[in-house]
Protein backbone atom coordinates (compact mmCIF):
# COMPACT_ATOMS: atom_id res chain seq x y z
CA UNK A 1 0.00 0.00 0.00
CA UNK A 2 2.55 2.51 0.93
CA UNK A 3 4.77 1.22 -1.96
CA UNK A 4 1.91 2.23 -4.24
CA UNK A 5 0.76 5.45 -2.78
CA UNK A 6 4.58 6.33 -3.41
CA UNK A 7 4.29 5.99 -7.07
CA UNK A 8 1.11 7.83 -7.02
CA UNK A 9 3.02 10.66 -5.64
CA UNK A 10 5.72 10.30 -7.59
CA UNK A 11 3.80 9.98 -11.09
CA UNK A 12 1.66 13.08 -10.04
CA UNK A 13 5.18 15.20 -9.15
CA UNK A 14 6.38 14.03 -13.04
CA UNK A 15 2.56 15.27 -13.90
CA UNK A 16 2.99 18.49 -12.26
CA UNK A 17 6.57 19.10 -13.64
CA UNK A 18 5.62 18.18 -17.34
CA UNK A 19 3.09 20.79 -17.38
CA UNK A 20 5.74 23.34 -15.64
CA UNK A 21 7.51 22.72 -18.58
CA UNK A 22 4.50 23.09 -20.96
CA UNK A 23 3.66 26.33 -19.83
CA UNK A 24 7.44 27.60 -20.78
CA UNK A 25 6.06 27.63 -24.22
CA UNK A 26 3.26 29.33 -25.77
CA UNK A 27 0.25 28.54 -24.57
CA UNK A 28 0.44 30.14 -20.91
CA UNK A 29 2.33 33.24 -21.85
CA UNK A 30 0.61 35.82 -20.92
CA UNK A 31 3.82 37.74 -18.96
CA UNK A 32 4.94 39.21 -22.44
CA UNK A 33 1.93 39.41 -25.53
CA UNK A 34 3.46 40.59 -28.79
CA UNK A 35 1.12 38.99 -30.77
CA UNK A 36 -1.98 40.46 -31.98
CA UNK A 37 -4.56 38.27 -31.09
CA UNK A 38 -7.45 38.10 -34.15
CA UNK A 39 -11.19 36.68 -34.02
CA UNK A 40 -11.87 36.04 -37.35
CA UNK A 41 -14.81 34.12 -39.22
CA UNK A 42 -13.90 30.61 -40.22
CA UNK A 43 -13.76 31.12 -43.72
CA UNK A 44 -10.89 33.82 -43.44
CA UNK A 45 -8.30 31.45 -42.52
CA UNK A 46 -6.53 30.70 -45.78
CA UNK A 47 -6.17 33.75 -47.02
CA UNK A 48 -5.55 35.92 -43.09
CA UNK A 49 -2.89 32.62 -42.69
CA UNK A 50 -1.35 33.86 -45.58
CA UNK A 51 -1.48 37.65 -44.63
CA UNK A 52 0.16 37.40 -41.39
CA UNK A 53 3.32 35.57 -42.72
CA UNK A 54 3.43 37.97 -45.25
CA UNK A 55 2.76 41.08 -42.86
CA UNK A 56 5.57 39.83 -40.72
CA UNK A 57 2.85 40.07 -37.78
CA UNK A 58 2.92 37.79 -34.81
CA UNK A 59 -0.57 36.92 -34.86
CA UNK A 60 -2.86 34.45 -33.04
CA UNK A 61 -6.16 33.78 -34.65
CA UNK A 62 -9.19 32.18 -33.58
CA UNK A 63 -11.37 31.02 -35.97
CA UNK A 64 -14.91 29.82 -35.56
CA UNK A 65 -18.30 31.07 -36.83
CA UNK A 66 -18.80 34.88 -36.77
CA UNK A 67 -21.66 34.14 -34.15
CA UNK A 68 -19.47 32.15 -31.84
CA UNK A 69 -17.09 34.90 -32.17
CA UNK A 70 -19.65 37.88 -31.56
CA UNK A 71 -20.72 35.59 -28.32
CA UNK A 72 -17.21 35.36 -26.97
CA UNK A 73 -16.75 38.99 -27.50
CA UNK A 74 -19.69 40.23 -25.84
CA UNK A 75 -19.19 38.18 -22.93
CA UNK A 76 -15.34 39.52 -22.28
CA UNK A 77 -13.12 37.65 -24.62
CA UNK A 78 -9.85 39.75 -24.92
CA UNK A 79 -8.96 40.35 -29.14
CA UNK A 80 -6.81 43.16 -30.80
CA UNK A 81 -8.67 42.49 -34.41
CA UNK A 82 -12.32 41.58 -35.29
CA UNK A 83 -13.15 39.90 -38.60
CA UNK A 84 -16.84 39.13 -39.15
CA UNK A 85 -18.52 37.61 -42.24
CA UNK A 86 -21.35 40.18 -42.15
CA UNK A 87 -22.15 43.66 -40.92
CA UNK A 88 -24.85 42.66 -38.52
CA UNK A 89 -22.66 40.66 -36.24
CA UNK A 90 -20.00 43.58 -36.55
CA UNK A 91 -23.00 46.14 -35.17
CA UNK A 92 -23.74 44.08 -32.05
CA UNK A 93 -19.91 44.45 -31.44
CA UNK A 94 -19.89 47.93 -32.26
CA UNK A 95 -23.26 48.29 -29.91
CA UNK A 96 -21.82 46.32 -26.63
CA UNK A 97 -19.11 49.61 -27.08
CA UNK A 98 -15.65 46.99 -27.48
CA UNK A 99 -14.42 48.73 -31.01
CA UNK A 100 -11.32 50.84 -31.32
CA UNK A 101 -11.56 52.38 -34.13
CA UNK A 102 -14.53 52.51 -37.19
CA UNK A 103 -15.26 48.98 -39.25
CA UNK A 104 -13.95 49.22 -42.37
CA UNK A 105 -15.76 46.73 -45.13
CA UNK A 106 -12.23 44.80 -46.27
CA UNK A 107 -13.60 41.97 -48.74
CA UNK A 108 -16.94 40.50 -50.16
CA UNK A 109 -17.78 37.11 -50.94
CA UNK A 110 -20.38 35.00 -52.57
CA UNK A 111 -22.51 32.07 -52.61
CA UNK A 112 -22.01 28.91 -54.78
CA UNK A 113 -23.26 25.63 -54.23
CA UNK A 114 -20.46 23.01 -53.63
CA UNK A 115 -20.69 19.63 -55.68
CA UNK A 116 -19.03 16.22 -55.59
CA UNK A 117 -16.34 16.82 -57.63
CA UNK A 118 -17.25 16.51 -62.10
CA UNK A 119 -20.72 17.48 -60.64
CA UNK A 120 -22.17 13.13 -61.28
CA UNK A 121 -26.30 15.00 -60.51
CA UNK A 122 -26.05 17.37 -62.92
CA UNK A 123 -27.17 20.37 -60.30
CA UNK A 124 -26.93 23.07 -62.31
CA UNK A 125 -29.29 26.13 -60.61
CA UNK A 126 -30.55 26.83 -57.38
CA UNK A 127 -33.95 25.21 -58.16
CA UNK A 128 -32.33 21.58 -59.18
CA UNK A 129 -31.44 21.73 -54.99
CA UNK A 130 -35.29 21.05 -54.57
CA UNK A 131 -35.32 17.76 -56.75
CA UNK A 132 -36.58 14.71 -54.78
CA UNK A 133 -34.02 12.26 -53.66
CA UNK A 134 -31.10 14.86 -53.81
CA UNK A 135 -29.17 15.32 -50.16
CA UNK A 136 -28.47 18.73 -49.46
CA UNK A 137 -26.72 20.46 -46.29
CA UNK A 138 -26.69 24.21 -45.66
CA UNK A 139 -25.50 26.04 -42.77
CA UNK A 140 -27.83 26.70 -39.90
CA UNK A 141 -29.67 29.94 -40.06
CA UNK A 142 -27.73 31.36 -37.43
CA UNK A 143 -24.89 30.88 -39.31
CA UNK A 144 -24.17 33.91 -41.47
CA UNK A 145 -23.41 31.40 -44.69
CA UNK A 146 -26.63 30.00 -43.41
CA UNK A 147 -28.84 33.16 -43.61
CA UNK A 148 -27.44 34.25 -46.95
CA UNK A 149 -28.78 30.73 -48.04
CA UNK A 150 -31.87 31.22 -46.83
CA UNK A 151 -31.93 34.48 -48.63
CA UNK A 152 -30.66 33.16 -51.89
CA UNK A 153 -33.14 30.70 -51.60
CA UNK A 154 -35.97 32.82 -51.36
CA UNK A 155 -34.99 35.14 -54.15
CA UNK A 156 -34.86 32.11 -56.76
CA UNK A 157 -38.23 31.06 -55.07
CA UNK A 158 -36.98 27.60 -54.50
CA UNK A 159 -38.20 25.42 -51.43
CA UNK A 160 -35.27 23.40 -50.06
CA UNK A 161 -35.38 20.35 -47.82
CA UNK A 162 -31.69 19.95 -46.29
CA UNK A 163 -31.05 16.37 -44.65
CA UNK A 164 -28.71 18.71 -42.18
CA UNK A 165 -28.42 22.87 -40.63
CA UNK A 166 -24.62 22.69 -39.70
CA UNK A 167 -23.42 24.91 -37.30
CA UNK A 168 -20.17 26.48 -39.60
CA UNK A 169 -19.78 26.64 -43.52
CA UNK A 170 -16.93 24.20 -42.86
CA UNK A 171 -19.37 21.61 -42.04
CA UNK A 172 -21.72 21.76 -45.21
CA UNK A 173 -18.28 21.23 -47.03
CA UNK A 174 -16.96 18.21 -45.51
CA UNK A 175 -20.32 16.73 -45.68
CA UNK A 176 -20.04 17.44 -49.28
CA UNK A 177 -16.79 16.39 -50.08
CA UNK A 178 -16.90 13.08 -47.89
CA UNK A 179 -19.80 11.97 -50.57
CA UNK A 180 -22.64 12.23 -47.91
CA UNK A 181 -23.98 15.37 -49.41
CA UNK A 182 -24.94 15.55 -53.02
CA UNK A 183 -24.92 19.40 -52.44
CA UNK A 184 -24.64 22.41 -49.91
CA UNK A 185 -24.05 26.22 -50.27
CA UNK A 186 -21.09 27.71 -49.25
CA UNK A 187 -18.92 31.14 -50.59
CA UNK A 188 -16.96 30.58 -53.82
CA UNK A 189 -13.74 31.29 -51.07
CA UNK A 190 -14.16 27.91 -49.72
CA UNK A 191 -14.83 26.37 -53.02
CA UNK A 192 -11.39 27.78 -53.97
CA UNK A 193 -9.35 26.53 -50.92
CA UNK A 194 -11.07 23.12 -50.75
CA UNK A 195 -9.86 22.10 -54.03
CA UNK A 196 -12.39 19.10 -52.94
CA UNK A 197 -15.61 20.09 -54.56
CA UNK A 198 -16.16 21.71 -57.91
CA UNK A 199 -18.64 24.95 -57.64
CA UNK A 200 -21.59 25.77 -59.67
CA UNK A 201 -22.29 29.45 -59.67
CA UNK A 202 -25.41 31.48 -58.44
CA UNK A 203 -26.30 33.86 -61.04
CA UNK A 204 -26.30 37.49 -59.70
CA UNK A 205 -30.10 37.76 -59.89
CA UNK A 206 -30.52 34.98 -56.97
CA UNK A 207 -26.91 35.75 -55.21
CA UNK A 208 -26.21 37.49 -52.10
CA UNK A 209 -23.10 39.43 -51.29
CA UNK A 210 -21.55 38.83 -48.18
CA UNK A 211 -19.53 42.08 -46.87
CA UNK A 212 -16.47 40.73 -44.83
CA UNK A 213 -15.92 43.82 -42.49
CA UNK A 214 -12.68 44.16 -39.93
CA UNK A 215 -12.03 46.61 -37.36
CA UNK A 216 -9.66 46.98 -34.07
CA UNK A 217 -10.85 46.32 -30.43
CA UNK A 218 -7.86 47.97 -28.75
CA UNK A 219 -5.54 50.64 -29.14
CA UNK A 220 -2.42 48.38 -29.71
CA UNK A 221 -0.52 49.50 -32.85
CA UNK A 222 0.07 45.87 -34.45
CA UNK A 223 -3.42 45.95 -34.66
CA UNK A 224 -3.58 48.83 -36.54
CA UNK A 225 -1.02 47.48 -38.58
CA UNK A 226 -2.75 43.60 -39.49
CA UNK A 227 -5.79 46.03 -40.37
CA UNK A 228 -3.81 48.15 -43.08
CA UNK A 229 -2.11 45.24 -44.23
CA UNK A 230 -5.47 43.63 -45.12
CA UNK A 231 -6.87 46.68 -46.84
CA UNK A 232 -3.61 47.26 -49.13
CA UNK A 233 -3.18 46.02 -52.35
CA UNK A 234 -1.11 43.54 -51.28
CA UNK A 235 -3.43 42.09 -48.48
CA UNK A 236 -6.74 42.63 -51.20
CA UNK A 237 -4.35 40.30 -53.65
CA UNK A 238 -4.28 37.35 -51.18
CA UNK A 239 -7.81 37.84 -50.87
CA UNK A 240 -8.68 38.20 -54.03
CA UNK A 241 -6.02 34.76 -54.59
CA UNK A 242 -8.74 32.92 -52.27
CA UNK A 243 -11.81 33.54 -54.12
CA UNK A 244 -13.00 36.60 -52.48
CA UNK A 245 -13.70 40.12 -53.97
CA UNK A 246 -11.98 43.45 -53.44
CA UNK A 247 -13.71 45.64 -51.19
CA UNK B 1 -11.13 4.59 9.21
CA UNK B 2 -10.26 8.00 11.14
CA UNK B 3 -12.39 10.39 8.62
CA UNK B 4 -10.98 13.51 10.86
CA UNK B 5 -7.24 12.89 10.19
CA UNK B 6 -7.54 14.08 6.95
CA UNK B 7 -4.11 16.58 6.52
CA UNK B 8 -5.45 20.54 5.65
CA UNK B 9 -3.46 20.45 2.29
CA UNK B 10 -5.55 17.75 0.99
CA UNK B 11 -8.87 19.42 2.48
CA UNK B 12 -7.96 22.57 0.87
CA UNK B 13 -7.18 20.72 -2.71
CA UNK B 14 -10.28 18.65 -1.97
CA UNK B 15 -12.44 22.08 -1.73
CA UNK B 16 -10.56 23.64 -5.00
CA UNK B 17 -11.81 20.53 -6.63
CA UNK B 18 -15.39 20.57 -5.49
CA UNK B 19 -15.90 24.52 -6.51
CA UNK B 20 -14.44 23.47 -10.04
CA UNK B 21 -17.78 21.37 -10.32
CA UNK B 22 -20.09 23.75 -8.46
CA UNK B 23 -18.95 27.01 -9.80
CA UNK B 24 -20.09 26.48 -13.28
CA UNK B 25 -23.74 24.82 -11.88
CA UNK B 26 -23.99 27.76 -9.85
CA UNK B 27 -23.50 30.10 -12.85
CA UNK B 28 -25.91 28.38 -14.97
CA UNK B 29 -28.71 28.94 -11.85
CA UNK B 30 -28.14 32.46 -10.98
CA UNK B 31 -28.37 34.00 -14.80
CA UNK B 32 -30.71 31.35 -15.78
CA UNK B 33 -34.19 33.40 -16.82
CA UNK B 34 -36.18 31.68 -14.42
CA UNK B 35 -39.12 33.54 -15.50
CA UNK B 36 -38.98 32.56 -19.34
CA UNK B 37 -38.82 28.90 -18.26
CA UNK B 38 -42.27 27.90 -18.70
CA UNK B 39 -42.54 29.54 -22.01
CA UNK B 40 -39.34 27.78 -22.59
CA UNK B 41 -40.58 24.36 -21.68
CA UNK B 42 -43.39 24.48 -23.73
CA UNK B 43 -41.86 25.78 -26.60
CA UNK B 44 -41.89 23.49 -29.81
CA UNK B 45 -38.29 23.50 -30.35
CA UNK B 46 -37.88 22.45 -27.14
CA UNK B 47 -40.48 19.58 -26.61
CA UNK B 48 -39.05 18.73 -30.40
CA UNK B 49 -35.87 18.28 -28.77
CA UNK B 50 -36.44 17.02 -25.55
CA UNK B 51 -38.59 14.70 -27.43
CA UNK B 52 -36.19 13.20 -29.39
CA UNK B 53 -33.23 13.28 -27.09
CA UNK B 54 -35.34 10.72 -25.19
CA UNK B 55 -36.33 8.43 -27.92
CA UNK B 56 -32.56 8.39 -29.30
CA UNK B 57 -30.80 7.64 -25.70
CA UNK B 58 -33.59 5.22 -24.55
CA UNK B 59 -33.33 3.17 -27.55
CA UNK B 60 -29.69 3.36 -27.82
CA UNK B 61 -29.55 1.72 -24.20
CA UNK B 62 -31.95 -0.53 -25.54
CA UNK B 63 -29.59 -1.68 -28.12
CA UNK B 64 -26.33 -1.10 -25.66
CA UNK B 65 -28.37 -3.69 -23.14
CA UNK B 66 -29.38 -6.47 -26.10
CA UNK B 67 -25.70 -6.21 -28.03
CA UNK B 68 -23.67 -5.06 -24.52
CA UNK B 69 -24.73 -7.77 -21.88
CA UNK B 70 -23.71 -10.61 -23.90
CA UNK B 71 -20.46 -8.90 -25.04
CA UNK B 72 -19.86 -8.16 -21.23
CA UNK B 73 -20.37 -11.91 -21.03
CA UNK B 74 -18.01 -12.84 -23.68
CA UNK B 75 -15.11 -10.59 -21.95
CA UNK B 76 -15.45 -12.19 -18.13
CA UNK B 77 -15.31 -15.04 -19.61
CA UNK B 78 -12.27 -15.11 -21.80
CA UNK B 79 -8.50 -14.80 -20.92
CA UNK B 80 -4.96 -13.95 -22.10
CA UNK B 81 -4.57 -11.77 -25.00
CA UNK B 82 -8.14 -12.32 -26.41
CA UNK B 83 -9.80 -10.70 -23.63
CA UNK B 84 -7.36 -7.63 -23.28
CA UNK B 85 -7.48 -6.75 -27.09
CA UNK B 86 -11.58 -7.19 -26.46
CA UNK B 87 -11.51 -4.93 -23.49
CA UNK B 88 -9.18 -2.58 -25.13
CA UNK B 89 -11.62 -2.36 -28.18
CA UNK B 90 -14.51 -2.18 -26.08
CA UNK B 91 -13.06 0.87 -24.04
CA UNK B 92 -12.25 2.66 -26.96
CA UNK B 93 -14.76 4.79 -27.29
CA UNK B 94 -14.50 5.80 -23.81
CA UNK B 95 -11.06 7.66 -24.56
CA UNK B 96 -11.73 8.50 -27.98
CA UNK B 97 -12.63 12.11 -28.83
CA UNK B 98 -16.37 12.00 -29.84
CA UNK B 99 -15.82 14.23 -33.06
CA UNK B 100 -13.39 11.25 -34.23
CA UNK B 101 -15.68 8.21 -32.85
CA UNK B 102 -18.40 10.62 -35.52
CA UNK B 103 -16.03 11.01 -37.89
CA UNK B 104 -14.98 7.03 -37.88
CA UNK B 105 -18.66 6.07 -38.08
CA UNK B 106 -19.40 8.11 -41.51
CA UNK B 107 -16.34 6.21 -42.69
CA UNK B 108 -17.69 3.15 -41.66
CA UNK B 109 -21.66 3.69 -42.59
CA UNK B 110 -21.53 6.42 -44.95
CA UNK B 111 -22.79 6.77 -48.33
CA UNK B 112 -19.13 5.81 -49.35
CA UNK B 113 -18.30 3.59 -46.12
CA UNK B 114 -17.08 0.00 -45.69
CA UNK B 115 -20.81 -0.80 -45.24
CA UNK B 116 -22.87 2.08 -46.22
CA UNK B 117 -21.26 1.88 -49.29
CA UNK B 118 -22.84 -1.34 -50.73
CA UNK B 119 -26.22 -1.12 -48.31
CA UNK B 120 -26.79 2.33 -50.24
CA UNK B 121 -25.79 0.70 -53.75
CA UNK B 122 -28.02 -2.28 -53.19
CA UNK B 123 -30.96 -0.89 -51.17
CA UNK B 124 -30.63 2.68 -51.19
CA UNK B 125 -30.39 3.01 -47.73
CA UNK B 126 -28.17 6.20 -46.51
CA UNK B 127 -27.40 5.90 -42.95
CA UNK B 128 -26.19 9.23 -42.21
CA UNK B 129 -28.70 12.52 -41.35
CA UNK B 130 -31.05 9.56 -39.79
CA UNK B 131 -32.54 9.20 -36.79
CA UNK B 132 -31.06 6.20 -37.13
CA UNK B 133 -27.51 7.94 -37.57
CA UNK B 134 -28.36 9.54 -34.09
CA UNK B 135 -29.48 6.57 -32.09
CA UNK B 136 -26.08 4.71 -33.60
CA UNK B 137 -23.60 7.45 -32.58
CA UNK B 138 -25.24 7.50 -28.89
CA UNK B 139 -24.40 3.51 -29.09
CA UNK B 140 -21.18 3.82 -30.62
CA UNK B 141 -20.14 6.31 -27.81
CA UNK B 142 -22.28 4.89 -24.28
CA UNK B 143 -22.29 1.30 -24.69
CA UNK B 144 -18.65 0.51 -23.65
CA UNK B 145 -20.48 2.20 -19.67
CA UNK B 146 -22.77 -0.59 -19.77
CA UNK B 147 -20.15 -2.90 -20.84
CA UNK B 148 -18.15 -2.18 -18.18
CA UNK B 149 -20.57 -2.23 -15.77
CA UNK B 150 -22.04 -5.39 -16.08
CA UNK B 151 -18.67 -7.30 -16.77
CA UNK B 152 -17.21 -6.10 -13.45
CA UNK B 153 -21.10 -7.46 -11.85
CA UNK B 154 -19.61 -10.60 -14.04
CA UNK B 155 -16.29 -11.34 -12.30
CA UNK B 156 -18.00 -10.12 -8.58
CA UNK B 157 -20.66 -13.41 -9.42
CA UNK B 158 -19.92 -16.26 -7.31
CA UNK B 159 -19.89 -19.16 -10.68
CA UNK B 160 -21.37 -21.85 -8.18
CA UNK B 161 -24.71 -20.56 -8.24
CA UNK B 162 -24.23 -21.48 -12.06
CA UNK B 163 -22.51 -24.77 -11.80
CA UNK B 164 -25.18 -25.69 -9.41
CA UNK B 165 -27.79 -25.04 -11.89
CA UNK B 166 -26.15 -26.48 -14.65
CA UNK B 167 -25.21 -29.73 -12.54
CA UNK B 168 -28.99 -29.98 -12.00
CA UNK B 169 -29.31 -30.34 -15.53
CA UNK B 170 -30.27 -26.68 -17.00
CA UNK B 171 -28.80 -26.47 -20.63
CA UNK B 172 -26.35 -23.10 -21.05
CA UNK B 173 -28.87 -20.97 -22.13
CA UNK B 174 -31.24 -21.53 -19.15
CA UNK B 175 -28.69 -21.04 -16.98
CA UNK B 176 -28.26 -17.45 -18.75
CA UNK B 177 -31.70 -16.67 -18.23
CA UNK B 178 -32.50 -17.95 -15.05
CA UNK B 179 -29.66 -17.65 -12.98
CA UNK B 180 -26.78 -15.34 -14.27
CA UNK B 181 -29.15 -12.21 -15.50
CA UNK B 182 -31.40 -12.11 -12.37
CA UNK B 183 -27.84 -12.39 -10.04
CA UNK B 184 -26.21 -9.60 -12.51
CA UNK B 185 -29.49 -7.09 -11.81
CA UNK B 186 -27.79 -4.77 -9.80
CA UNK B 187 -24.93 -4.27 -12.80
CA UNK B 188 -27.12 -4.23 -15.33
CA UNK B 189 -29.57 -1.53 -14.33
CA UNK B 190 -26.58 0.80 -12.95
CA UNK B 191 -24.75 0.26 -16.20
CA UNK B 192 -27.87 0.79 -18.10
CA UNK B 193 -28.51 4.29 -16.19
CA UNK B 194 -24.71 5.31 -17.57
CA UNK B 195 -25.37 4.34 -19.86
CA UNK B 196 -28.46 6.17 -20.83
CA UNK B 197 -26.65 8.65 -19.00
CA UNK B 198 -24.08 9.23 -21.60
CA UNK B 199 -26.00 8.90 -24.69
CA UNK B 200 -28.39 11.52 -23.29
CA UNK B 201 -25.56 14.12 -22.88
CA UNK B 202 -23.58 12.93 -26.54
CA UNK B 203 -23.18 15.75 -28.54
CA UNK B 204 -19.46 15.42 -30.75
CA UNK B 205 -20.11 12.02 -32.71
CA UNK B 206 -23.92 12.80 -33.15
CA UNK B 207 -23.31 16.21 -34.54
CA UNK B 208 -20.55 14.54 -36.86
CA UNK B 209 -22.28 11.66 -37.97
CA UNK B 210 -26.26 12.15 -37.83
CA UNK B 211 -25.68 16.02 -38.36
CA UNK B 212 -28.01 18.58 -37.47
CA UNK B 213 -31.85 18.94 -38.27
CA UNK B 214 -34.61 19.93 -35.69
CA UNK B 215 -36.87 16.93 -35.07
CA UNK B 216 -34.97 14.11 -37.06
CA UNK B 217 -31.55 14.53 -35.55
CA UNK B 218 -31.11 17.60 -33.38
CA UNK B 219 -30.87 16.50 -30.06
CA UNK B 220 -30.97 18.66 -26.47
CA UNK B 221 -27.38 19.46 -26.73
CA UNK B 222 -27.18 19.87 -30.85
CA UNK B 223 -30.43 22.54 -29.78
CA UNK B 224 -28.12 24.01 -26.67
CA UNK B 225 -24.93 24.36 -28.92
CA UNK B 226 -27.02 26.40 -32.23
CA UNK B 227 -29.14 27.99 -29.65
CA UNK B 228 -26.40 29.23 -27.22
CA UNK B 229 -25.29 32.30 -30.36
CA UNK B 230 -28.96 33.29 -31.40
CA UNK B 231 -31.26 32.36 -28.19
CA UNK B 232 -28.61 32.25 -24.93
CA UNK B 233 -31.62 32.94 -22.91
CA UNK B 234 -33.64 29.08 -24.90
CA UNK B 235 -30.19 27.49 -24.50
CA UNK B 236 -29.73 28.22 -20.86
CA UNK B 237 -33.44 26.19 -20.01
CA UNK B 238 -32.51 23.21 -22.04
CA UNK B 239 -29.44 23.32 -20.06
CA UNK B 240 -31.44 23.66 -16.89
CA UNK B 241 -33.54 20.49 -18.44
CA UNK B 242 -30.65 18.62 -18.91
CA UNK B 243 -29.02 19.20 -15.22
CA UNK B 244 -32.63 18.37 -13.87
CA UNK B 245 -32.47 15.26 -15.43
CA UNK B 246 -28.95 14.27 -14.45
CA UNK B 247 -29.78 15.31 -10.83
CA UNK B 248 -32.93 13.42 -10.53
CA UNK B 249 -30.65 10.74 -12.08
CA UNK B 250 -27.94 10.51 -9.47
CA UNK B 251 -30.85 10.96 -6.55
CA UNK B 252 -32.73 8.32 -7.78
CA UNK B 253 -29.90 6.34 -7.83
CA UNK B 254 -27.61 6.46 -4.64
CA UNK B 255 -29.23 3.62 -2.87
CA UNK B 256 -28.17 1.69 -5.59
CA UNK B 257 -25.06 3.20 -6.01
CA UNK B 258 -23.89 2.28 -3.06
CA UNK B 259 -25.32 -1.07 -3.04
CA UNK B 260 -23.50 -1.76 -6.38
Amino acid sequence: MFKWSCRVTKAIGILVALVALASCQSYVDTTHAPAVTVFAAASLQPPFDKIARQAKVDARFNYAGTQTLTAQLTQGAQADVFASADTAHMTTVQDAGLLAGPPKIFAHNRLEIAVEKGNPKGIHTLADLARPGLVVVLADPSVPAGKYSQQALAKANVTVHPASLEPQVTGVLSKVSLGEADAGIVYVSDIVTSGKVDGVEVPDDDNVVADYSIASLSRRSAADQFIAFVLSSQGQAILVNAGFEKA
Amino acid sequence: MSEARIPGPLLALAAAGLLLFLLPLAGLIVRAPWDQVGGALVAPETATALGLSLFCSLTATAVALVLGIPLALVLARTTGTLRRVLRALTTLPMVLPPVVGGVALLLAFGRRGLIGAPLHDAFGIQVPFTTAAAVIAETFVAMPFLVIAVEGGLRALDRRYEEAARALGASSWKVFLRVTLPLLRPAIFSGAVLCWARALGEFGATITFAGNLPGRTQTVPLAVYIALETRPQAAIVLSLILLAVSLAILIGLRDRWLGV
